[in-house]
C-alpha cells in the first residue's frame, strides 16, 4: 500500500524495523528512564545493530557505504524515534550522528581506524562540541581557542549544553585557530581520556531528562596535529551540511512526537466521556483534531518534498531552516493541544503528552533556535 | 544442512480487522500487511540453526500475490539468502499450498522444512502437517525449541498436557510456536544487502498445482459485542449470581 510516490520496499522495511524496535526496546521503558534521567548503554549497541548510525559512513566502518545515503531513510527514522516520545533517548543516541559526519568527512585514517566503527556500533559514544557558555547562536564569536605547539596543538577553553557529553568517548571540538569570525575556526579530535580534559553533568534540564548532558572543560589539552579535522580554519565551514542533517532530523522526530500527541489525543478523546456522549463527539475536539492532523500532514509532506531534492544533489537550505522552525511551531501547537485535550491527567507526569509537551523547547532551540532559522532562511532567499 | 521456510503475507497483527460490508470477508484494502509472526519466527530459527554453524543455505518461499515479494524481502533482510515466491491471487487454501510446496521441495531438497503453525488470517494450522503427509516426512509440530542432532532433530512440542520432546530423522517438517524464540528486526545494512539477493518468480502452473479452492466460505462475521457487565459487592453476592445463571 504505497502512501507517497517515495515509499520504496526497503524505506518501508527499515521504517517498520524501527517501528518494531520503538515499540519494543524504547516505549515499555520511557517513563522510567525518565524519571532515573538516564537509560542503559545496552540500548546504544541495539541502535547500533539496527543501523541507525549507519547513514553516510563507510561500509568498511559498519556504515551503509557513502553512495547509499538516502535522505529518506535518515528521516523516516527520526520520525518513528519522535513516535516513541523518548525525546532524551533520541538525543543521546543521537547525538553521535553529528560528529561521526565530520570524522567520516575529515578524519585521517588513523583516527577513523581507532573510533569510528566503536561509535556506528554504539559500543561507545561520540559527541560535537561547538555550543559555549559565552553563546550557542553566535557560533562566529566562539571563544576555544586552539593553539599550534610543535606537532601538537593546546586546546583551552569550555563548552557547554553537549548532548551525550557525560558518556561520549570521543568528541569533535570547535575551536579558534584563526581571526575573528566563522572562518577562523577548526575542528578537532578529542578523547575524553585526555589530560586536561574534564566534564560536568549539566542538570536540571526542562525535558530530555533521560539524556546526559555536560559542560565540558579543555584545560591546556594537547593534541597531536593530524587530530585537526580538515583544513586550518575551514573546520567549522566545512561540516555546514551536517547541521542541514541534524535538522532535517530535528523536523522529522518533531513529525513523529506530533504524530503521538494526535495519536494519544484520539484515544483519549474515544474513551472520555464528557457531558454525555464520548470526548471525540464533541465539535470542539473534533476541530482540534483536524487542525493537528492537517498541520502534522503537511509537514510530512514538505519533509518528504525535502529528502527528494537532497536525494537529487543539492542541499536545499532554505527549505530546511524553514522547515526547521515550521516544525517546532507546530509541534508547539499539537503538544498544547494534547494538553488540552487530556486536561489534568495531561499535567501529571508519566504520559508521552506531558513529556512531548516538556520536550518542545529544546526541540525549538536546540539544531539552531526558531530565530536563527528564521534569519537564514531570509538570507538564503538572498535578502 | 539447507532449510526451507516458507512464509506468508497476512495482515498485519497490529492491524484491527474490519469484516467487508458484504460479509463475504475482511477488509484487505488499504491495510497494512507484513510477514505472519509465526512464519518470521520461522525464519529466526533458521538464521540462528546457519549462525550455529548446523545451516548452510536458507530458502524463504512464499505462494501469494506479487506483493508477497515484499514479505519474502523482509526474510532476506533477517539473515536468509534466497527467495521463491509462487505468484497466485486468489485464494490460498492449505491443501493447495502444501502440494506446492511439496513441488518446491522435490526440486530444492532441503533437509528442514520450517513454518508457522499457522498463520493468523485464517488460524488453519494445516500446511505444515499436510506438507509432511504429502511427503511422507516426520513432522515436529508447536515446536518451542529445536536442536539439531547427528542427521536428526529433537523438537520439543508445545501440547496440551506440557511439553513433549521428539526426535525425527531427516528430512523433515517443523512447524514453530510463539515461544521459540524473538525474532530479530531487519537491520538497516541488512534491508540494503537483501536488495541484491535473488528472487525467483514462479507460477502455480510451473509445478503443475491447482489452485482452485475446495472450501465455500458462507459468511464471515464480526464477533458479538460484549455486553456491560455488573458490579456484585460481596463474594456471596457473586455465587448466588452465578447459581442464578446456572453456571455453577
Amino acid at each position: 500500500m504505497k502512501k507517497t510516490p517515495f515509499d520504496t520496499e526497503e524505506r518501508c522495511a527499515y521504517r517498520d524495523s524501527m517501528a518494531k524496535f520503538v515499540q519494543k526496546e524504547i516505549e515499555p521503558f520511557v517513563d522510567q528512564w525518565d524519571e532515573d534521567g538516564d537509560f542503559p548503554w545496552e540500548l546504544h549497541q541495539k541502535a547500533g545493530e539496527l543501523g541507525m548510525f549507519a547513514a553516510g559512513i563507510d561500509e568498511k566502518y559498519g556504515g551503509l557505504g557513502l553512495d547509499h545515503d538516502d535522505a529518506f531513510m535518515r528521516a523516516w527514522s527520526a520520525i518513528e524515534m519522535g513516535k516513541s516520545s523518548a525525546g532524551g533517548v533520541m538525543a543521546s543516541l543521537g547525538s553521535r550522528n553529528i560528529m561521526t559526519g565530520p570524522i567520516q568527512k575529515l578524519a585521517s585514517d588513523d583516527i577513523k581506524d581507532k573510533c569510528l566503527a566503536d561509535i556506528v556500533s554504539g559500543r561507545k559514544g561520540g559527541a560535537l562540541g561547538i555550543t559555549e557558555p559565552g553563546g550557542g547562536s553566535d557560533v562566529a564569536n566562539l571563544q576555544t581557542k586552539a593553539v599550534k605547539d610543535g606537532n601538537h596543538y593546546v586546546i583551552n577553553g569550555s563548552k557547554t549544553f553537549i548532548t551525550g557529553g557525560m558518556k561520549a568517548d570521543y568528541f569533535v571540538i570547535g575551536a579558534r585557530t584563526g581571526d575573528a569570525g566563522l572562518a577562523g575556526i577548526s575542528l578537532f579530535f578529542v578523547e575524553a581520556d585526555a589530560e586536561g580534559f574534564s566534564r560536568q553533568s549539566v542538570g536540571g534540564k526542562m525535558g530530555w531528562w533521560a539524556s546526559d548532558t555536560a559542560t565540558l572543560f579543555l584545560d591546556n589539552v594537547r593534541v597531536p596535529a593530524e587530530n585537526m579535522l580538515g583544513q586550518e580554519n575551514m573546520g567549522f565551514l566545512s561540516i555546514m551540511n551536517n547541521f542541514n542533517y541534524e535538522r532535517l532530523m530535528m523536523v522529522g522526530q518533531m513529525i513523529g512526537m506530533a504524530e503521538r500527541c494526535l495519536d494519544e489525543s484520539i484515544k483519549y478523546a474515544q474513551d472520555r466521556e464528557t457531558f454525555g456522549k464520548p470526548m471525540i463527539k464533541h465539535q470542539v475536539i473534533r476541530h482540534k483534531i483536524a487542525d493537528m492532523s492537517a498541520k502534522i500532514d503537511s509537514m510530512a509532506a514538505w519533509l518528504n518534498q525535502i529528502c527528494w531534492m537532497i536525494n537529487e544533489g543539492d542541499m536545499p537550505v532554505e527549505q530546511i531552516t524553514k522547515a526547521k522552525f515550521s516544525a517546532s511551531k507546530m509541534l508547539e501547537y499539537c503538544a498544547s493541544e494534547a494538553m488540552q485535550i487530556f486536561g489534568g491527567a495531561g499535567y501529571l507526569r508519566g504520559n508521552p503528552v506531558e513529556r512531548i509537551y516538556r520536550d518542545v523547547k529544546v526541540m525549538a532551540i536546540g539544531g539552531g533556535s526558531e530565530e536563527i532559522m528564521r534569519d537564514l532562511a531570509v538570507r538564503q532567499m538572498g535578502l | 544442512m539447507k532449510i526451507m521456510v516458507p512464509v506468508k503475507r497476512v495482515v498485519d497483527y497490529n492491524v484491527k480487522v474490519r469484516v467487508k460490508s458484504d460479509n463475504t470477508g475482511v477488509e484487505l484494502a488499504n491495510v497494512k500487511m507484513s510477514m505472519n509472526p509465526f512464519d518470521e519466527i520461522a525464519v529466526e530459527e533458521a538464521i540462528r540453526l546457519k549462525e550455529a554453524g548446523k545451516a548452510e543455505e536458507i530458502v524463504v518461499v512464499s505462494v501469494g500475490p506479487k506483493l508477497a515479494q515484499e514479505t519474502i524481502r523482509t526474510g532476506l533482510a533477517m539473515g536468509a539468502d534466497r527467495g521463491i515466491l509462487v505468484e497466485h491471487d486468489g485464494e490460498t487454501e492449505p491443501l493447495a499450498v502444501a502440494k506446492t510446496l511439496k513441488a518446491i521441495v522435490t526440486e530444492e531438497n532441503p533437509d528442514i522444512v520450517l513454518l508457522g503453525k499457522q498463520a493468523i488470517d485464517g488460524d488453519n494450522n494445516q500446511t505444515g502437517q499436510m506438507l509432511a503427509q504429502l511427503l511422507g516426512w516426520p513432522q515436529g509440530t508447536f515446536a518451542s525449541e529445536v536442536a539439531p542432532e547427528d542427521g536428526s532433530l529433537s523438537v520439543t512440542r508445545e501440547i496440551d498436557g506440557g511439553l513433549e520432546t521428539v526426535k525425527l530423522n531427516l528430512p523433515a517438517v517443523v512447524t514453530t510456536d510463539l515461544r521459540l524464540n524473538e525474532p530479530r528486526y531487519a537491520s538497516l545494512p541488512n534491508i540494503m544487502k537483501a536488495k541484491r539477493k535473488p528472487i525467483d518468480m514462479k507460477t502455480p502452473a510451473d509445478y503443475g498445482v491447482d489452485m482452485g479452492t475446495r472450501l465455500t466460505v458462507l459468511k464471515v462475521e464480526e464477533p458479538p459485542q460484549r455486553e456491560a457487565g455488573i458490579m456484585v459487592e460481596s463474594v456471596e453476592d457473586l455465587v448466588s449470581k452465578l447459581k442464578e445463571k446456572g453456571v455453577i
